[in-house]
């Protein structure tokens, strides 16, 4: 094994090769963005070697150049959540279109664009703005969030002070076959306020994005995302959200496609009888390799968190979960919940998981599972004996399977939407 | 209706486990048989060798319904040909609501058959009454398939299953395992209301109590993968009272 030190040299060496000029913008901005520089500078860039990227080599996703991914042909299909009323903020090519977008206008809600906020004093997104990435650099490195609190010129800031009508809906679209798209969301929402914020569409051949959440008191974040379906884009995403008390989070994320895929998500629980419930479907067949790596803190009593992730992989397609429960010592009534779980539908596919709870309160109910098995030959030959035929009985045991995951999400509207994509890709790749 | 000829077969793993040896029965349109039998008879594996559950390989003999080959049927194709098991160990199917598996059923046997599916609306109308028939409440039907049934619940979904997909051969395999009187009454109830002319019903039991509910046309005593003896209803009446040792002596001899 390579000493500690050496490795870090390298990485530190890779860093330097791959830092630029920082974008220009206000004092504030700056002022993170050099921080976030610095942290890159320091940590170094993500290598294979690291225990933290040991399941998916991070090097496709800092080499110099997007790859060249082709631009996926919808054949007509419409995108997913078009026909939900929602405020549209749309991003071309990891730019935000105005044209193409409603006006920044929602009741209970402010929304400012990075780039123009940058010049503004917006306390609110000063003080998160690259914070809750800094605080998520421990206990484990995630240099390529501060990679993109650096060079990201382009995101939202969404401050949520009252329940707007209706959900804040970023919509991801590309016309560059081989461009690289890095986007930097924050979002606050206020004490007892509720906001459902929807991410769609495949941003660019490569993406970097990152979305710092700050839940006050009581308050409710809606986080539902499907990532694009061309094929060989690669993308790595990173959530931090931080809760207050009585707080809750309910994100799910969508993986269809997609050569490479890294999604982390890092959630504190600080307040008592807070609530994160982390969820994530993938299906892949082929040249597929999806990452969620998922990191809970529980820092304080009486909350609750689940995670549900659940993969279906075909033909050579490979599925990561690394997930960690943490309850501090002070966090007493814990109740945490971890399942990872893949289904295998040949001999080619490929799960690696790697499941961790480390406890320190006395007084709390914690599990993890994860399993990975084949589709239940007992279910299939039921089903079939009642004259339901191979293919659409191996569909709804599919469907079955990753159901537990999109029951994460409380929207019911949403989540047959997002069903009914997956029985779609399924229908296609019998 | 089922014509089941010199039937031989034996595990697909282990060629040395030889199961049905040369079995033969007929059932025509409009009866019922039961078979009995002591353990590993084969009495179950004669009802999966039947539906085309995998694991077994059929080494000789033939079985069809209405003069078609069953055995070169998938299992789906011989289930839309009429044919229908009533499980022993209904199977749980989490995440699959009863009624979506139900209606997936009954439309896909539809399809099959070249008739039109029925609306969400019909179906849900239809289902509704036969299910009250059966006690079957609107929560059950709601729940995934067989999940948190009880045993009892469990025999009466196979059996609202059977009344909705209306097959004209019905193999009941062991259905009163685990069921209380009550059940029992409930379920063979919902057997006779489907009793016709043009539909027949094999029974798979061990016991004969079942059979003061569903009344057996024929009987059939099943050893060591054959029919050894049949008869009428008294013959069922005989292993209550004797067991199986003399007849099995007899046939031994």
């Amino acid at each position: 094994m390579m000493p500690r030190a050496k490795l870090k040299a390298q990485k530190q060496a890779r860093a330097a090769e791959l830092a630029r000029p920082l974008p220009t913008g206000g004092a504030w901005v700056t002022k993170a963005r050099e921080g976030a520089l610095a942290r890159w500078s320091d940590m170094g860039a993500p290598l294979k070697r690291d225990e933290y990227w040991k399941f998916t080599d991070p090097r496709s996703l800092i080499d110099a150049g997007a790859p060249d991914a082709d631009l996926l042909d919808m054949g007509g299909e419409a995108p997913v959540f078009d026909s939900f009323d929602r405020l549209k903020l749309v991003f071309t090519d990891g730019v935000f279109d105005p044209a193409a977008s409603d006006a920044l206008a929602l009741d209970g809600v402010e929304i400012e664009l990075l780039q123009d906020a940058a010049k503004a004093d917006l306390h609110w997104a000063r003080d998160l703005f690259g914070a809750l990435e800094a605080r998520g650099q421990s206990p484990v490195d995630r240099p390529l969030a501060s990679f993109n609190t650096a060079y990201a010129t382009q995101g939202v800031l969404i401050r949520v002070t009252a329940t707007p009508a209706k959900p804040i809906s970023l919509i991801y679209q590309r016309s560059d076959t081989g461009a690289d798209a890095m986007l930097h969301h924050v979002i606050r929402v206020e004490a007892g306020a509720e906001v459902t914020v929807l991410e769609n569409g495949p941003l660019a051949a490569r993406s970097n994005t990152v979305i710092e959440a700050e839940l006050a008191e009581g308050a409710t974040l809606h986080h539902i995302r499907s990532q694009g379906r061309d094929h060989a884009r690669l993308g790595a995403a990173h959530i931090f959200a931080q809760l207050g008390a009585a707080a809750q989070l309910k994100s799910f994320t969508l993986t269809v496609n997609g050569a490479l895929t890294r999604n982390e998500a890092q959630v504190w629980l600080d307040g008592a009888d807070g609530s994160a419930h982390l969820a994530g479907a993938s299906v892949g067949d082929g040249a597929f390799h999806a990452d969620d790596t998922v990191f809970v803190a529980h820092n304080a009593p009486g909350c609750e968190s689940r995670q549900v992730y659940k993969k279906v992989l075909r033909h050579g397609a490979v599925g990561v979960f690394q997930g960690k429960i943490l309850v501090d010592r002070l966090a007493q009534k814990t109740d945490g919940y971890q399942i990872s779980q893949a289904l295998l539908l040949d001999e080619d596919a490929q799960f690696l998981a790697k499941p961790e709870l480390e406890i320190y309160a006395d007084d709390v109910k914690c599990s993890h599972g994860s399993t990975s098995g084949e589709i239940d030959a007992t279910q299939l030959y039921y089903m079939r004996a009642r004259g339901i035929p191979e293919n659409e009985a191996k569909m709804l045991l599919v469907l079955a399977f990753l159901a537990e995951a999109l029951d994460e999400i409380a929207d019911l509207d949403l989540a047959g939407d997002l069903r009914d994509r997956l029985e779609a890709w399924l229908q296609r790749h019998k | 209706m089922l014509n089941i000829e010199n039937l031989h077969c034996e595990l697909e793993d282990d060629s040395e486990v030889k199961i049905l040896k040369g079995l033969s029965l007929t059932i025509n349109p409009g009866e019922v048989h039961a078979i009995m039998g002591p353990n590993g008879s084969g009495k179950s594996t004669l009802s999966y060798v039947l539906s085309g559950r995998d694991g077994y390989e059929v080494t000789g003999g033939s079985a069809t319904l209405d003069d078609a080959d069953l055995l070169d049927m998938e299992p789906e194709e011989r289930a839309a040909a009429g044919l229908f098991l009533a499980f022993q160990y209904p199977v749980e199917i989490p995440g699959v609501g009863n009624m979506t598996f139900m209606r997936t059923a009954v439309n896909a046997q539809r399809k099959a058959r070249g008739q039109e599916e029925l609306s969400a609306g019909e179906f849900l109308k239809v289902v509704r009454a036969k299910a009250k028939e059966l006690q079957i409440d609107a929560d059950m039907l709601k729940r995934p398939v067989n999940v948190g049934f009880s045993g009892g619940e469990k025999k009466r979904n196979e059996i609202l299953q059977m009344a909705m997909l209306e097959p004209k051969m019905c193999i009941l395999d062991e259905t009163d395992s685990g069921l209380d009187v009550d059940a029992m009454k409930l379920v063979s109830d919902g057997v006779n209301a489907l009793r016709d002319a043009g539909r027949s019903f094999l029974v798979i039991t061990h016991y004969q109590r079942l059979l003061d509910h569903i009344k057996p046309d024929v009987v059939h005593i099943m050893s060591e993968g054959r029919i050894i003896k049949t008869g009428g209803p008294e013959l069922a009446l005989e292993v209550e009272h004797n067991g199986y040792a003399d007849l099995l002596a007899e046939a031994n001899a």
